[in-house]
């Protein structure tokens, strides 16, 4: 197991093996505020780093979430669909999207690590 | 132009609201426990809002007054007794709505509650019809907190005793610190409550006592839910020029007495929608499943073809699910007709039903 990755969209990304799990952070959030709908890729679809790979709604507005990096849908978390409350309960852990067989690994090379991403989440909010 | 500031601002602060700016307000979208928190709170114990950016129009004048704005709102304002309200709307000869109020009578005339992104247009436009035959006054000085909730009238009640005698709709003045305060029993979330026109001076007093009292701070973003819940409408969405009250199904808040007569600014029209229908009307509508549509959304009939839109939709903390309105060609606004709502390109099965999504009886009293 590496260390967990950062996207500039606030997508958090764990590797293991060739597959990747993928989810919203902490303070994507708190944000985005209380999170009443998700809507996650389809099973065995193909995304595209930097694509559309979901959708979270507050009660205030759509969200689109995005895939920082390639690959495909091998898995997806149904739990947050049928309750998504479980997002802001647990975002960086229970709560992931979708698990990705990844497509090109040095993809992972763009991505930031914690201390740089709570560095560009606080500029970001400030 | 410059953002404005409520009296409440520093309190807001305070506790922690995240700032948005509406109508050239900084107001409140949100505290800390966030909107679903905030909106159940509200149902359940009693919420503060802080509605200072509405406007509140003080007009003076006796019986001329009446016959003068009875040209201008559908209400039977020469039977509306002292201290009484009614809600209603400031159209135009199309009878097309330029804002949604609430009229008062008091002592010396008349207090009209008008949104706050119109009233400055609002203001424009009744002192042109009334001619500057009377005085009117935009009270900039005065701030307008909202209490609801079931816990509400208790809380109020130790701070301002006598208040929980009122009846829904109805207002008196009363004293807080020796200031003269303004309530009325009403609001806007589908809950009992009161709204209360204090001076700036010593709103931020008042609304610490009540939050010590038990009663918190509620933002727009859960005003929002819950008047959409309780099938309320909002200006500039659920209402505007290019729609009329009978289209927004509302004909029950203009006076049968005055459609007789027929003598209001956009009477012709309003008589005539009622007499031939309209084609298009507000519905409530239900998504099935989890999907929010939001404004904008479009509607389709069973056929594919377009029908309407929705003009509010969100997510209802109560409802514990998916909530909107909208308008829709006339013969697809029977309750339970089945429709499809268009978002992010894929079409989803919903039905149109009956307004309130969340009921709660108010405190009725003799009338």
């Amino acid at each position: 197991m590496s260390e967990v990755k950062y996207s500039k969209e606030h997508e958090w990304i764990k590797l293991d093996g060739d597959v990747a799990t993928i989810g919203i952070t902490k303070h994507a959030t708190e944000m985005l505020g209380d999170i009443v709908f998700a809507e996650l890729p389809e099973k065995g679809s193909n995304v595209e780093k930097d694509g559309t790979a979901g959708v979270v709604e507050s009660t205030k507005a759509a969200s689109d979430v995005y895939t920082p990096v390639s690959g495909e849908v091998v898995d997806t978390n149904q739990a947050i669909v049928d309750d998504p409350s479980k997002i802001n309960e647990d975002p960086e852990n229970t709560a992931w999207f979708f698990k990705l067989k990844i497509k090109d690994l040095s993809e992972m090379d763009t991505l930031m690590n914690k201390d740089d991403y709570d560095k560009f989440a606080k500029e970001a909010s400030a | 132009m410059e953002i404005k500031k409520t009296s409440l601002y520093q309190l807001h602060q305070d506790c922690n609201a995240k700032f948005v700016e509406f109508a050239g307000y900084q107001m409140p979208i949100q505290y800390k426990e966030g909107i679903i928190e905030e909106h159940k709170f509200t149902r359940n114990h009693s919420g503060i809002f802080d509605v200072s950016h509405m406007g509140q129009l003080f007009i003076y004048g006796s019986e001329d007054l009446i016959s003068d704005l009875e040209k201008i709102f559908p209400l039977d304002l020469k039977n509306l007794k002292l201290n009484h309200s009614k809600y209603s709307f400031l159209m135009d000869k199309d009878a097309g709505i330029y804002d949604d109020l609430i009229i008062t009578k008091i002592n010396q005339g008349f207090l009209i509650i008008l949104n706050a992104a119109c009233k400055d247009n609002d203001f424009k436009i009744l002192s042109k019809l009334l001619n500057e035959k009377y005085r009117m006054v935009l009270d900039e000085n005065r701030s307008l907190i909202a209490i609801q909730g079931p816990k509400s009238s208790q809380i109020l009640n130790d701070l301002i005793e006598g208040i929980e005698k009122l009846s829904f709709m109805s207002g008196n003045w009363f004293s807080f610190e020796h200031q003269k305060i303004y309530i009325t029993r009403s609001g806007y979330t589908g809950e009992d409550g009161f709204e209360i026109s204090i001076s700036n001076k010593f709103a931020d007093k008042l609304t610490r006592q009540l939050i010590d009292k038990g009663s918190k701070l509620i933002g727009l973003g859960a005003r929002d839910t819950l008047r959409l819940e309780a099938g309320l409408c909002l200006y500039g969405h659920d209402l505007d020029k290019d729609k009329t009250p009978v289209e927004a199904n509302l004909k029950w808040a203009i006076s049968k007495e005055r459609i007789s007569k027929g003598d209001f600014i956009g009477s012709d029209m309003i008589i005539k929608q009622l007499n031939n229908g309209v084609n298009k009307i507000r519905v409530g509508i239900k998504p099935e499943g989890r999907i929010i549509a939001r404004e904008k959304t479009k509607i389709f009939n069973q056929s594919d073809v377009l029908i309407g839109e929705i003009t509010s939709g969100t997510f209802g903390p109560s409802v514990n699910g998916p909530v909107a309105m909208g308008y829709v060609e006339n013969k697809f606004s029977k309750k339970n007709t089945k429709v499809f709502l268009e978002v992010r390109g894929k079409k989803h099965p919903a039905s149109i039903c009956s307004l309130p999504f969340y009921k709660k009886s108010y405190v009725k009293g003799v009338n």
